[in-house]
């Protein structure tokens, strides 16, 4: 039985990743998991310089699913570098490092923390054109074809020796169009979904529930949306799709690769259970010998539509 | 080797101690054998997607021998509601211990500890943990009288025990801080130990970091994992430049903190 993906270029044992921003860098679920029986890690959105997120409270539940309002807080590049980083190295595990343009979120923001990711030893780069909580860039780059175009052709510029891989948002009309974007500009991979902006109301108090009022939407609740997405995006462009929205377990894996994504990613999943992950690779052995598949592969893009 | 567990356990006893709060009783001794008084579980209440995220609840009492712990919680919401339902010998996936900022217990002449309502489940371990190496006063403060809990626990454990109702309705009349206010004019403690509602909290805060008494503080915010990975449960601490915003994780860097490292 073969679990073994290359996406666009990262060799994985199997097409399990951890999302952005719900695993840290690692430490906290190394307690419960082996780190390297995981296909890819990827890290918390990292910035240049360090980033204070919103106030509290930025994270709540909604029915099958959470909201949170974190507001990419991180302790920057350099501090990755020199504790997270080496830490992560020991594991046999492709890393990729998720990253924005800090604070200032301008196109030029990209380009230098891309240059520099250009130079460490990690497996690969997501930018994220698609955090709905911070006031400065981010989204506003990743809802047109033409804004996901300008900065992924320029991070692609620095970024030479690594491949690049663009997060879309889901909060757009035609999901194709930012996927095409991201293409055009060479992009080796686009992951999708990233949160739904959302809102929930305190009724008592009159007051929505997250400190700035609005948060990103996650969890089994946002899946259906990101399934279809996935098999929009899959068909509209040639580059590979990472799935991700909602996906607590290997069945939920298998749907989004069925839609055609060629890996996944587990977010929401990981707070509420740390072994998530570890247990959706065994669902997807599970179903493998289940249906007699010999390699993953064979299942990428495989439904037939009705 | 690990020091965090994520076991199923078998709820070996549930008891209502008064209206909407209710203390359980689990097995999990590789939980007991490490927990720290002020630690807190994560516990998933539903598995079939009722809820969502686990629910933090703070460690009550740790019996390593037995290999169980208890904890006790208020039916606010839909979690701790569906959990309120559970019977002994169902079982309950918790993750814990949590927190790597724990109570300092150790040998101390004089301490105060103070409690306001719920808050006053999480010191009882502390409390325990501290008789025969200090003198230790227990402030509790409740609404009224029918909220009034633990009041036997706590003299068992605790060298003396003060008591206040906010009506007046049971032992004195008041906030337990102004109590603890009072004595300390007398004699000051070693170091206040605090758990309860905010207002409670700030006003503990406020008086021992102006008295300068040393004061560890347990604290509150909503929580997306409790082991650290999703920054979600932020609370503010002091910085040299008081302009600067600066957060910590309650889950990570707490639930205890020093009153004079965190703005509440
Ligand atoms: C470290 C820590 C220790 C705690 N210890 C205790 C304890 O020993 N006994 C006890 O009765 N309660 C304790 N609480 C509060 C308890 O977690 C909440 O009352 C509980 O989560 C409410 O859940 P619910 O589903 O009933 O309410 P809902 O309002 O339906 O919950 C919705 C969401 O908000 C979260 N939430 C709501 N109120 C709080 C709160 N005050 N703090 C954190 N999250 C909240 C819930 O976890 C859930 O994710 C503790 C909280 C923390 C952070
Ligand atoms: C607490 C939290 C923090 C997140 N932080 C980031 C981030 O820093 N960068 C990013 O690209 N996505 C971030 N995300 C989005 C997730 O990576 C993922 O795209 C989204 O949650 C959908 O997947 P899920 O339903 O499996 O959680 C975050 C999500 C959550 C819940
Ligand atoms: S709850 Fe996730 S970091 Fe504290």
């Amino acid at each position: 039985m073969k679990t073994e993906i290359d996406f666009c270029g990262i060799k994985m044992k199997n097409p399990v990743t951890v999302a952005s921003g719900t695993f840290g860098y690692g430490r906290g679920h190394s307690e419960f998991i082996d780190l390297n029986k995981l296909g890819a890690i990827i890290t918390k959105g990292t910035s240049l310089k360090p980033k204070t997120g919103n106030k509290p409270p930025r994270i709540c539940e909604t029915d099958s699913g959470m909201m949170n309002c974190i507001g990419l807080e991180n302790p920057g590049l350099d501090y990755f570098m020199e504790v997270d980083l080496p830490w992560l190295k020991k594991f046999d595990t492709p890393i990729i490092v998720n990253c924005f343009g800090g604070t200032e979120g301008t196109v030029e923001a990209y380009v230098e923390i891309c240059k520099v990711l250009n130079t460490l030893p990690i497996d690969g780069v997501e930018i994220n054109l698609s955090c709905p909580n911070v006031k400065a860039g981010c989204l506003a780059f990743g809802t047109t074809y033409e804004g996901v175009k300008e900065i992924t052709t320029a991070c692609r510029k620095v970024l030479t020796s690594k491949p690049l891989i663009v997060k879309l948002t889901p909060n757009v009309t035609d999901i194709t169009l930012p996927a095409k974007g991201a293409e055009d500009a060479g992009a080796d991979g686009i992951s999708l979904i990233n949160t739904l902006t959302a809102m929930k109301i305190d009724i008592e108090k009159r007051k929505p529930i997250l400190s700035i009022n609005t948060g990103g939407l996650s969890g089994p609740a946002i899946k259906p949306v990101a399934v279809r997405m996935v098999y929009q995006a899959s068909h509209a462009v040639k580059i590979p799709v990472m799935g991700l929205g909602g996906i607590m377990n290997g069945d939920d894996a298998i749907e989004f690769m069925l839609a055609g994504a060629k890996c996944i990613s587990m977010g929401s999943a990981n707070l509420v259970d740390p072994e998530s992950s570890i247990k959706a690779i065994a669902g997807i052995e599970d179903y493998m010998k289940r249906h007699n598949i010999e390699d993953i592969n064979s299942i990428i893009g495989a439904v037939e539509m009705n | 080797m690990a020091y965090k567990y994520k076991l199923d356990c078998e709820i070996l006893d549930t008891e209502k101690i008064i209206e909407g709060i209710y203390k359980f009783k689990i097995k999990a001794p590789e939980i007991a054998e490490i927990a720290k008084a002020g630690q807190f579980l994560e516990i998933q209440v539903s598995t079939t997607g009722e809820t969502f995220l686990r629910r933090p609840i703070s460690i009550y009492n740790i019996e390593k021998a037995e290999g169980t712990v208890e904890f006790i919680f208020q039916v606010k919401g839909k979690g701790t509601e569906i959990l309120s339902t559970k019977k002994v010998g169902d079982i309950i996936n918790v993750i814990g211990p949590l927190g790597n900022g724990a109570f300092t217990v150790k040998d101390y002449k004089k301490v105060a500890i103070i409690g306001g309502g719920i808050g006053t489940y999480p010191l009882y371990e502390l409390a325990k943990e501290l008789k025969g190496r200090a003198e230790t006063t227990m402030y509790m403060g409740f609404r009224n009288k029918s909220l009034v809990t633990l009041e036997k626990e706590f003299e068992e454990v605790a060298s003396n025990v003060v008591i206040t109702t906010d009506d007046g309705s049971y032992k004195e009349k008041g906030y337990a801080i102004n109590v603890l206010k009072e004595d300390c004019k007398k004699e000051k403690p070693d170091i206040i130990f605090a758990c309860g509602p905010l207002p409670m909290l700030k006003a503990v805060q406020e008086f021992a970091n102006s008295e300068n008494i040393k004061c560890e503080m347990s604290l509150e915010e909503r929580m997306g994992c409790g082991i650290g990975a999703c920054v979600g449960c932020n609370v503010r601490i002091v910085t040299e430049n008081p302009d600067e915003v600066k957060y910590n994780y309650v889950c990570q860097h707490g639930p205890v903190f020093n009153s004079k490292k965190v703005i509440i």
